[in-house]
């Protein structure tokens, strides 16, 4: 059944790398009906599709077209973020690797609509093979004069782009997109206060907008299906399809396209086989580390689209699932989650830098039973003031696993400290015998 | 030690800097370049950089300090990274980083006395879904186990 779901982004055709066969499939098409309509119209039909941002903050991306200013006064900026560094997150990476003429001509698409002429594909530091093969195909695409001075002639339009891919070094805040600005400026890449919003001053003080890969490379199918057909597939409020990426405790890992609203249940039993040895599932992350997770025991009927996992207390996120089955020491999970965020929290500011390695050292305390029960509070109200009070969301990503974790499975912290508590009964009790009272009596 | 590019790198160096509006945007991939080159980033190597791009050498340190993948210090000719996030945790990956590191007697961010293997212990490099996964320099190995990490990092020598 899921062979005949739609494959918009990663279609199943071999080498669709190469911009030749790319174009044989009906590559760069989409881009040649674009410029027969005027830019609004261009915003207009992404805003009519429903498109949301893939990077986990859902926003609508034609809404965020129509942000930028208009005319051309002064130049403006396209950053694609391929940042990609969300523990679960791996999908941008299949992108570069099987669709990259379809993210380009995303951006020519975009760039159009908004009257961008130069863009920056964002990639991480450690996609060293992906940024190599991104960049192979944005010089075909300059071969064949796709983009470029040279796109004038081939598409017979006054409007061109230039692509540069710029390759990051290791650090997750470059996902926030004013960090990525900073990065790609050549700063620290330390989050800026909103507002102002990139739209108004972003990349070098210009308007700026940036989106994820996923969501440019979904913007040449919805032209050449139509906003109409394209809001019609998944849920209806967060139409079209997901790259889920899957891992974990499942059979069969790995990305798959699938419709928005998708059961939750479907994906793991259907579409990965199952879980190894068909143990139950304890706990879901449904969009990558820093969502809040799901209780395995009530997975029943969760859907896949922001709307459906908000019910549930979650969100999409990146759709980035991690399945933990039964035997998985949630602290220890968690204990992990939060050392990746104190590791890389900018140090900008101090809700996050210092609580998160409070957070750090007090899930280091239970996982080793050294903890009380008033410390889950402590964790449950540090992560509460971290939340909400730093610049960039990094804070809210180290807080909500946290929140979230405590909140559902607060019986496995519970048993951590109660472990505990018999091991140190022990040595009270070996304490003792050196205590006054017994010398006496030993007397 | 010489340090200065050759004509063509510094070639390469002006190509980057046509890429942005403004040439201190050039420090990211002009960093990436010396640490090809040399291995790793000296204090004289960013204060170099520095005179490059017409940068205080505070800069190009503060710069090359933020991001984990330039390295400050001479690492391994074969750098292993081997991932201990929740993906290849779930999975085994920290008893991949055990075993490497018992393999070589280091342990994070260390490199063997005879310079040739370093140790890292990465966050997430966006292969869970080949969980776990080690990446030695530039390349990715992934749904290995000891066996497999053992057999890629014997065939390094």
């Amino acid at each position: 059944m899921y062979n005949t779901l739609p494959h918009l982004v990663l279609p199943q055709i071999p080498n669709l790398h190469e911009i030749d066969v790319y174009r044989a499939n009906g590559g760069y098409d989409a881009y040649r009906q674009v410029i027969t309509m005027t830019q609004d119209e261009v915003i207009n039909e992404v805003k009519k599709s429903g498109l949301r941002g893939r990077g986990g903050a859902c926003f609508s991306t034609g809404l965020k077209w129509s942000f930028m200013p208009k005319g051309n006064d002064k130049p403006k900026y396209l950053a694609i973020n391929g940042d990609e560094s969300e523990p679960g997150s791996f999908k941008d990476r299949q992108i570069f690797e099987y669709n990259p003429h379809q993210l380009i001509e995303g951006i020519m698409i975009a760039g159009y609509a908004m009257g961008i002429s130069k863009a920056y594909i964002y990639i991480r530091g450690e996609y060293h093979k992906w940024v190599d093969m991104m960049e192979a195909a944005v010089r075909q695409a300059y071969d064949k004069g796709m983009i470029g001075d040279a796109m004038k002639k081939t598409f017979n339009h006054n409007y061109s782009i230039d692509i540069y891919v710029h390759k990051g070094a290791g650090a997750y805040i470059c996902g926030e997109e004013t960090s990525l600005m900073n990065s790609l400026e050549g700063d620290r890449a330390y989050p800026r206060f909103k507002p102002p919003f990139p739209a108004q001053k972003g990349l070098w003080g210009m308007p700026t907008t940036i989106n994820n890969v996923e969501t440019l490379a979904t913007v040449p199918p919805i032209i050449k299906i139509g906003a109409e057909a394209y809001s019609k597939i998944g849920a209806e409020k967060h139409p079209g399809t997901l790259l889920y990426g899957i891992s974990g405790h499942v059979n069969k890992p790995g990305v798959y396209e699938l419709p928005t609203g998708t059961l939750l249940t479907d994906i793991i039993y259907n579409v990965c086989g199952g879980v190894p040895g068909n143990k139950k599932i304890k706990a879901i992350i449904p969009g990558g580390s820093s969502m809040p997770p799901l209780r395995g025991d009530r997975i029943e009927g969760v859907r896949m689209d922001n709307e459906s996992l908000r019910e549930h207390g979650s969100y999409i996120g990146t759709a980035g699932i991690m399945v933990m089955d039964e035997d998985t020491d949630l602290v220890k999970v968690l204990l992990r989650i939060t050392r990746f965020y104190h590791h890389e929290s900018c140090g900008q500011c101090t809700p996050c830098r210092e609580g998160c390695g409070w957070m750090e050292k007090i899930l280091h305390r239970l996982d080793h039973g050294d903890a009380t029960m008033k410390d889950i509070d402590l964790l449950y109200s540090v992560a509460g003031n971290i939340e909400g009070n730093t610049i960039c969301a990094l804070g809210d990503a180290a807080a909500w696993p946290v929140r979230g974790f405590i909140k559902l499975f607060r019986d496995e912290f519970e048993k951590k400290v109660k472990s505990n508590r018999e091991f140190v009964s022990m040595n009270v009790v070996h304490g003792r015998v050196n205590t006054m009272s017994d010398l006496v009596v030993l007397n | 030690m010489d340090i200065t590019f050759t004509p063509e790198e510094l070639q390469q160096v002006e190509l980057h800097k046509s890429k942005y509006p403004e040439p201190k945007a050039a420090i990211m991939p002009v960093l990436w370049m010396a640490q090809k080159k040399w291995g790793w980033l000296s204090e004289d190597v960013m204060r170099y950089i520095g005179q490059l791009l017409d940068l205080p050498t505070a800069h190009v340190k503060g710069v090359a300090t933020f991001y984990t993948m330039y390295f400050k210090k001479p690492m391994g000719n074969y750098h292993i990274q081997v991932c201990t996030n929740i993906s290849c945790m779930l999975r085994g990956g920290e008893d991949i980083y055990r075993h490497v590191s018992g393999k070589y007697g280091i342990s994070h961010n260390q490199r063997t006395p005879d310079g040739k293997y370093s140790l890292e212990e990465v966050e997430c490099m966006g292969a869970c879904g080949g969980a776990p996964m080690i990446a030695v320099n530039e390349v990715f190995y992934e749904k290995v186990d000891i066996q497999e990490v053992d057999k890629v990092l014997d065939s390094l020598s």
